[in-house]
């Protein structure tokens, strides 16, 4: 029914309660709805290490709307901003509630001496964290493996950085819009090799929140709502070293999942519009292949054809991602639900899409390369 | 309506002016203390890890020799059923070259970390380890490497025993 | 409401339930819980179970992100998972809305607590408060419980002795109890002669940890599985203000909203259950959720438990199995942990801890310090 998000920066004044607040009010106003109207509420919010609060749901739920309501806050990592809208489809979806707002805040800035470091807990205690750990090692070991599986450079992967920044300059939100080139990614400092600077997003505050509402009560409030019409999540085994990383099979069960609930059968045909999670460039290609929207390897060969141009056939990521709008981890997520709904709505402004766009697919990933959620959207 | 950028609301806080100091701070250091039980899989593999030996579980189910150990099988949801050592060898099946320390900081100079599926295990059965000797031009994947481990005096039942994995020598046999 | 489909629970499983469950980590204790409750629903979870839930936040863990670590003991590698940071009564109450939504039709609810492995407790717990107006003002989380259960009992005029009263009626309750790690005789007056953690709360009167993992498989399908079916009747939650300073001390509001929700729900105006599973974190808090729920009116809690009528053998049983005072407290497994006590009495499983006749019960949970948050489910057998 409606959509909101605050600014995305590396340090946003506003506490993570007030950031949950705007992103909430905003979506609410979108809607013409009031808090009076929401009948219980879903938060997403990632790691505890990053607000400095044990239970942090808790602490922000007031900034959520979830004062005397029924609240609660899922977590499934990165994943979390996409799984939110999820939660909040089977509260309504089940028949106990007439709407809910789903919030997502990430506020990373309060950490000490970089939000990075906060991550090191994510590895296992005993096999992986005496060795130092990094959380972006991760990230360039499947990089690596995916590069060698279909032998994809780095300079095709780049091309992703240098589309999404630039989606991003349109994005009023935007954190690191900019014009850069293959050349300048390729250029940036090493940071665990293959990973370069400008290969990665970066840490943010920010808060971004949709409401949702059942079929009668939509009815009601607005003319142009956003159907849900398929959910998926699938999470893989913990042990991360025994998988081939090339391939995120994950992301593959929980897309099925959602494109059986959404009557999807072939869906490079039938999806107008994708916002894949982009934590790293080259995320964006191993997802686009996951939500079986480019064959395996050949997710680099679309970029490069400019088929996931705003203005091409499949674009992908027209927000600018989270590597242009900026990573506030769950907030992002939700970010992408939110570019979905104004694409289909036409209200993306001069970020819209070309072509007519009626089915649109957010997807965010989380855990140890592990997580993935998806939502298939239409318009009315 | 289309989205104004006036409608969201967000009042940034440049570095500068940050570490000027021009904002209120409520400085915090917490310290949460943990004892983690490691249970029967991975008590024995560090326990062998101090005797300078890799061991692994077996799953007669699925037929698979798993490493990390783990006492059920999670493909078939099972427990497992027996121990078995593996060698200290295996093939680098990812690899990356990192400049960064676990809190961030760059590092002088960069260390080699991969993926090692160990053999004897069964086949993509990795463990996560630094390389040593070995330049960032010359490691490859499928690179054969072998564990050195820390001398037996200095090990501890942790996976710091191996200290590093590095190139196994061209007709080197362990 | 007739428009839901008719959900029950249809497998318990449970695992440790020791103060220290030395030698197995938590995921060996979860994957022996999640073995138990799938045998006794009669399902392969790599098959059968369509969604998986675990309860848990990071720090109990002593993991970033403790969502990854879930998955492979409960059998839900590459399957549908997802963490709620929510105690076990709210889990359910997403694998509940799951199934009505016909998604799935079975799905696994965790829960567990490795207190032992966490050896500062009370400063993870200290951590939950707000850090600029709550957090400094005591080296010691309890101060809050001491607050509250002041206010609690100048507003209600429950008596002091009544909350002691609690203390020796659950640990009593929970001699019984094999899952039980604080069953003990008690007696008012060593209760109240006990350390001042936070007055005028007492040492014997705050539940201590324990550990323990318990799993739940719900279905829609509860009649092609082997046992007796506990159906959930109506089931709630609600979260009150996170601002300490403004929070109704004297009143367990989540609790009253969370009943009235299941209730509604049911069908009922009151929950008319043959027992009650109530959280008692604290001694006081059983008296609160006692009131809350509409045991009884306030200020009467106290007199009821004095003169009896709660005790096992009673007409109004509150914590047959011993509550977090007797068995330990597990974290968000606690009121899971309630659910399946309440389980095995409706199941007539309960051994020497039977209430007879029992056929409904009321299984109640509160998120602890510093929260105002909380569920509860109505429980019932035909």
């Amino acid at each position: 029914m409606g959509a909101g998000m605050t600014l995305f920066r590396r340090r946003l004044l506003e506490t993570g309660k007030e950031l949950s607040f705007e992103a909430a009010r905003q979506a609410l106003e979108s809607a013409n709805l009031s808090a009076k109207d929401v009948r219980s509420v879903v938060m997403g919010t990632a790691p505890e290490a990053f607000d400095g609060v044990h239970m942090k749901g808790e602490y922000l739920l007031d900034g959520a709307g979830g004062a005397n309501k029924p609240y609660t806050r899922v977590y499934v990592g990165g994943g979390t901003g996409v799984f939110v809208p999820i939660a909040a489809w089977w509260h309504v979806a089940s028949g106990l509630f007439d709407t809910c707002l789903a919030v997502s805040e990430e506020k990373m800035s309060p950490v000490h001496p970089h939000p990075q470091y906060a991550f090191n807990g994510i590895f296992d205690y005993a096999l992986e964290r005496p060795l130092g750990v990094n959380l972006v090692w991760i990230f360039a070991l499947e990089m690596r493996r995916y590069m060698h599986k279909y032998g994809i450079t780095e300079e095709e992967i780049a091309q992703v950085a240098v589309k999404n920044k630039a989606n991003a300059l349109d994005h009023p939100c935007a954190q690191l819009g900019a014009r850069i080139t293959v050349d300048d990614v390729m250029k940036s400092e090493p940071m665990v090799w293959p990973v370069k600077r400008l290969d990665i997003s970066p840490p943010s505050d920010g808060a971004a929140a949709v409401v949702l509402a059942s079929e009668e009560a939509a009815k009601k409030i607005t003319k142009d709502p956003v159907w849900i019409d398929g959910v998926g999540w699938s999470i893989d085994s913990t042990y991360w070293t025994d998988r081939e990383l090339a391939y995120p099979q994950y992301l593959e069960s929980a897309a099925k999942m959602a494109y059986r609930m959404a009557g999807i059968r072939n869906a490079r045909k039938e999806v107008d519009v994708v916002e894949a999670y982009d934590p790293f460039d080259y995320k964006e290609l191993h997802h686009l292949e996951g939500l079986q929207l480019a064959r395996k390897g050949e997710a680099a060969r679309l970029t490069t054809q400019g088929v996931t141009q705003r203005n091409g056939e499949m674009p992908v990521n027209p927000s600018g991602g989270l590597l242009g709008v900026g990573n506030p981890i769950a907030a992002a997520g939700t970010m992408k639900v939110c570019e979905i709904f104004w694409q289909l709505r036409g209200e993306a402004g001069r970020r819209q899409v070309k072509r007519d766009a009626r089915t649109g697919v957010a997807q965010a990933w989380g855990d140890l390369m592990q997580f993935s959620s998806v939502l298939v959207a239409r318009s009315g | 309506m289309e989205m104004e950028s006036k409608e969201h609301t967000g009042v940034e806080m440049t570095s500068e002016d940050f570490r000027a100091g021009k904002y209120f701070v409520f400085p915090y250091s917490a310290r949460f203390r943990y004892s983690w039980d490691t249970g029967e899989a991975v008590s024995r593999f560090l326990a062998e890890l101090k005797n300078g030996k890799i061991i692994a579980r077996k799953c007669k189910s699925c037929g698979r020799t798993l490493i990390p150990p783990r006492m059920f099988c999670e493909r078939d949801f099972v427990p497992t059923d027996e121990w078995v050592y593996v060698k200290d060898t295996g093939t680098v099946k990812t690899y990356s070259i990192s400049y960064l320390a676990a809190d961030a900081s760059r590092l002088r100079e960069p260390i080699v970390v991969a993926v090692v599926d160990i053999d004897g295990a069964s086949d993509g059965m990795g463990m996560l380890h630094i390389l040593k000797g070995v330049s960032k031009d010359q490691i490859r994947i499928g690179m054969r490497v072998k564990a050195v481990w820390k001398p037996k005096a200095k090990r501890r039942g942790a996976i710091t025993d191996i200290d590093h994995f590095e190139p196994l020598r061209r007709g080197e046999v362990r | 409401m007739n428009t839901l489909r008719d959900i029950a629970i249809v497998g318990v499983g449970y695992s440790g339930f020791s103060p220290h469950t030395r030698g197995l980590s938590f995921k060996e204790l979860m994957f022996e819980a999640a073995r138990r409750a799938y045998d006794d629903a009669g399902v392969d979870p790599r098959k059968d179970v369509g969604s998986f839930i675990s309860c848990t936040e990071d720090l109990w863990e002593g993991n970033s992100i403790a969502d990854e670590y879930m998955p492979d003991q409960v059998g839900a590698a590459l399957r549908p998972m997802c963490t709620v940071t929510a105690d076990g009564i709210q889990g359910l109450a997403m694998a509940f809305m799951q199934i009505e939504t016909g998604l799935v039709d079975t799905v696994s609810v965790e829960a567990h607590s490795k207190l032992s492995d966490v050896l500062n407790r009370d400063d993870v717990l200290r951590f939950a408060f707000d850090p600029v107006f709550a957090r400094g003002a005591s080296r010691s989380p309890y101060f809050l419980a001491g607050l509250e259960m002041n206010r609690y009992l100048y507003e209600s005029r429950n008596e002091r002795e009544a909350c002691a009263a609690v203390v020796v009626k659950n640990r009593g309750n929970a001699l019984l109890n094999p899952r039980a790690s604080y069953g003990e005789r008690m007696s008012a007056s060593k209760v109240l002669r006990s350390k001042t953690i936070a007055h005028p709360l007492k040492k014997q009167e705050v539940s201590q940890p324990t550990d323990g993992c318990v799993v739940l498989v719900l279905s829609s399908k509860a009649s092609r599985r082997p046992r007796a079916p506990v159906w959930i009747e109506g089931i709630g939650w609600s979260s009150g203000t996170p601002w300490i300073q403004d929070a109704d001390f004297a009143q367990a509001h989540y609790t009253r909203l969370s009943v009235e929700m299941a209730c509604r729900m049911a069908g009922v105006d009151e929950p008319k259950v043959d027992l009650y599973e109530l959280d008692d974190t604290f001694s006081y808090k059983e008296l609160q959720h006692m009131e809350a729920v509409g045991l009884c009116a306030r200020g009467e809690a106290g007199k009821m438990i004095q003169q009896g009528r709660t005790a096992r053998d009673a007409d109004l049983p509150v914590n047959p199995s011993g509550g977090s005072l007797g068995v330990g407290h597990l974290v968000e497994a606690t009121g899971l942990h309630k659910v399946l006590e309440a389980c095995l009495q409706l199941r007539g499983e309960a051994g020497r801890m039977q209430v007879n006749g029992a056929k409904k019960a009321l299984a109640q949970s509160w998120r602890g310090l510093p929260t105002s948050s909380g569920a509860a489910v109505i429980l019932g057998v035909r």
